[in-house]
């Protein structure tokens, strides 16, 4: 399953690249992207426990940049 | 330039703004001795300038912390707070501060600078419509999410209104603006019956259009998909930039340890060596480099989709900055692809009408390509019931009584099968020669041609004048008709009598020899492929890069391709290339600029030469211009 979400507050590029490294490493996650300039993230994912993996990327992305999160 | 900043942003400068007077007023101070450190106001002093500090730098803190809590150390945040605090404790306030602000500021203008990049991109993606005007069964209309769409609705497109589905026009006329998708600024003419685009902006009329498609599958979202995902695909530079980041951070860092604490061991002076090294870390930031660099591609990318070309990933720029040899496919990329009379020939006592007429109403029941050039060819009407008894005749023609006259049109071949004598052997030209018996007796002949298509000529031309060392062409047509529009189109070099399969082979063999020719930078010199993405998709997937020319929206060229051209326009492929040059070229001078300015720094801060304060202003300074360096691409005609 792949699916994309919005980021809010994303303001360094080089965090981006932290985030989609440490949330490609998430069990479950086949693929992951960060897109700096449009704001965008595509999780590919097992379906069965996708929510999960949305919240720990969630959290993964606010310990790299606190003020960033998944836009609802 | 209107500057519209976010509260966010507000709040920032305001920060910078007052942060920065007191360390003027306080810098002054200090400067003419009316209060130094040493005094009994010292503690005063030092209060102030961390008060300066925190207007300044806070959120720096507290990020420094926050990261440190969660893993994160060895971020910017952390080396700034390091450094600015080192800078304190070796008695520095005005080098802290100072770091502190200009950091801010080159961080304020960097996120001034990706709001605008954002912002462009957002301009780009307008093209996304945001409601669609459904008219239900008993005429009433509904204003739905274009997502709601199902095939076969009915939608009411007004005046000025975005066409928010993929569909068939089934009432109304109209010029529609299709600048959004293909940079063509001429209006692209609709009626009834026509196929329409999503994305496009209805002129003057009211349009009815079917939903051919649901709108996830339209062009519009296929579209706004792969620009986004464009982004994804890096080119070796950012990649390189990437990994670069990833080691230099680090080695700094340990440098600057080194820096601060070996050195005291045999010399003495730990103060002094501790600032030196603060010194190093304020320079560890690749900042300038991770943004610029991509940047850089991103504008690239969007200066060819705003001129109607879509790049799907910034590796295909620069395949396109080092192409070497462009193949051609011929027809229908060339060429128009389509057949058209050029030139009717009457025997004695028939004219040319009742050649083309008798030919047209033959053609009539067939479904070959030059039929319906013939029937559009035919001025006069002719009545179709007069037709019967039609018979096609595989890749030679086809045989029908019009009236009451037995009519054959096809090939040299069906004549003469049919015992047909061609009294005259006419000159054969290029392109395809039809042949006309009325009631077994030859009556005259038509010729088809496949014409150039109007910018094909201009674009070579163009190609050749970028410099592109080699341009080759490649067609399943005949020696004869492939040697006459290469010769047209000043081609020196082109393969005629291919089968799909050959241009592969054709295109592997190329891209073999273009290494050998540059056996030194071979991967470096690439091949890149032309064709209308119809029956190509293989070699288009073959070459370092394939260009299709996506007639709006088909679907197999958008797949197969690397880069779509949406309007069939050939100069497009000129203005691609020096696109995609300006951007290799404004990511390497960053690169080289930033680097050189940061060693340097790094060996002069390590001597002692270079303090803190010029190698944050150098630090500030480089990310500065290298993002206004990679914001021209952004303004990119």
């Amino acid at each position: 399953m792949k699916k994309k979400f919005k980021l809010s507050g994303l303001d360094c590029a080089n965090c981006a690249a932290k985030m989609e490294d440490s949330i490609k490493k998430i069990d479950g996650v086949n693929d992951a992207s960060i897109s700096f300039f449009t704001e965008k993230m595509t999780i590919e994912a097992d379906e069965n426990n996708f929510n999960a993996v949305v919240e720990e990327a969630a959290k993964r992305i606010s310990a790299i940049e606190p003020d960033c999160k998944i836009a609802k | 330039m209107i500057i519209n900043l976010s509260t966010k942003q507000n709040q920032k400068l305001s920060r910078i703004v007052i942060s920065m007077l007191m360390f003027f007023l306080l810098f002054i101070l200090n400067r003419t001795e009316i209060i130094t450190e040493n005094n009994y106001k010292g503690l005063f002093v030092l209060a102030l300038y961390i008060v300066a500090y925190f207007i300044a730098g806070y959120d720096v803190v507290k990020k420094c912390f926050w990261g440190i809590f969660h893993g994160q150390i060895m971020d910017e945040n952390f080396l700034m707070t390091l450094a600015t605090v080192g800078a304190f404790v070796s008695g520095q306030f005005g080098e802290a501060v100072a770091v502190m602000l200009f950091y801010q500021v080159g961080e304020f203008f960097q996120d001034y600078a990706v709001g605008k990049s954002r912002a462009a991109v957002k301009e780009l993606m307008s093209i996304a419509p945001e409601y669609a005007n459904l008219q239900n069964d008993d005429g009433s209309i509904d204003i739905i999410d274009p997502d709601d769409i199902e095939v076969g609705d009915i939608l009411i497109i007004k005046p000025g209104e975005k066409i928010p589905i993929d569909g068939i026009v089934v009432e109304g006329e109209g010029l529609i603006n299709t600048s959004a998708l293909t940079g063509e600024s001429m209006p692209h003419f609709v009626e009834t019956g026509n196929e329409i685009i999503s994305g496009c902006i209805n002129g003057d009329n009211l349009l009815k259009v079917q939903a051919d498609r649901e709108y996830e599958d339209s062009t519009v979202v296929r579209i706004l998909e792969l620009v986004e995902t464009a982004a994804n695909k890096k080119s070796r530079t950012e990649n390189f930039i990437t990994r670069f980041a990833r080691y230099y951070t680090p080695v700094v860092v340990v440098s600057a340890l080194l820096i601060s604490f070996v050195p005291p061991i045999f010399l003495g002076n730990l103060m002094d060596w501790v600032l030196r090294g603060c010194t190093f870390l304020v320079i560890s930031c690749p900042c300038a480099l991770v943004i610029s660099v991509p940047m850089a591609f991103f504008g690239g990318i969007g200066a060819a989709s705003k001129s109607g070309m879509l790049v799907k990933g910034s590796n295909f720029l620069e395949i396109m900055a080092n192409v070497d040899t462009i193949v051609f496919d011929k027809t229908g990329t060339l060429t128009e692809g389509k057949f058209e009379v050029k030139m009717i020939n009457a025997m004695e006592g028939y004219t040319v009408e009742e050649v083309i007429k008798y030919a047209a109403a033959a053609e009539s029941g067939s479904t070959h390509p030059i039929a319906t050039p013939i029937i559009s060819a035919c001025k006069k009407p002719f009545r179709i019931s007069k037709i019967s008894d039609l018979e096609n005749i595989r890749g030679r023609g086809i045989t029908a009584k019009v009236g009451k006259n037995r009519i054959i049109v096809g090939s040299r071949r069906l004549m003469q099968e049919k015992g047909i004598v061609l009294y005259l052997d006419e000159p054969e030209d290029t392109g395809i020669t039809v042949y006309v018996a009325k009631d077994e007796q030859y009556i005259g002949s038509i010729v088809l041609v496949d014409s150039l298509k109007k910018h094909s000529k201009e674009a070579i031309r163009n190609i050749i004048s970028e410099g592109v060392k080699h341009i080759v062409m490649l067609t399943g047509d005949t020696k004869k008709n492939a040697a006459q529009t290469a010769s047209e189109l000043g081609f020196k070099d082109y393969k005629s009598d291919l089968l799909p399969q050959d241009k592969v082979k054709i295109i592997e063999d190329i891209i073999e020899d273009v290494g050998l020719r540059n056996k030194d930078k071979s991967s470096r010199k690439k091949v890149v492929f032309v064709g209308d993405g119809i029956n190509d998709a293989p070699v288009l997937s073959r070459a370092d890069a394939g260009i299709a020319l996506g007639s709006m929206g088909s679907d197999a060229a958008i797949e197969a391709a690397d880069i779509v051209i949406m309007d069939d326009n050939l100069e497009r492929i000129p203005s691609l290339i020096r696109i995609a040059r300006k951007t290799v070229d404004i990511s390497k001078a960053n690169i080289v600029f930033a680097l050189v300015v940061k060693i340097a720094f790094l060996i002069m801060g390590g001597f002692g030469i270079a303090n803190m304060w010029m190698a944050v202003i150098a630090d500030v300074g480089v990310a500065i211009l290298c993002i206004l360096n990679s914001m021209r691409m952004l303004v990119v005609k």
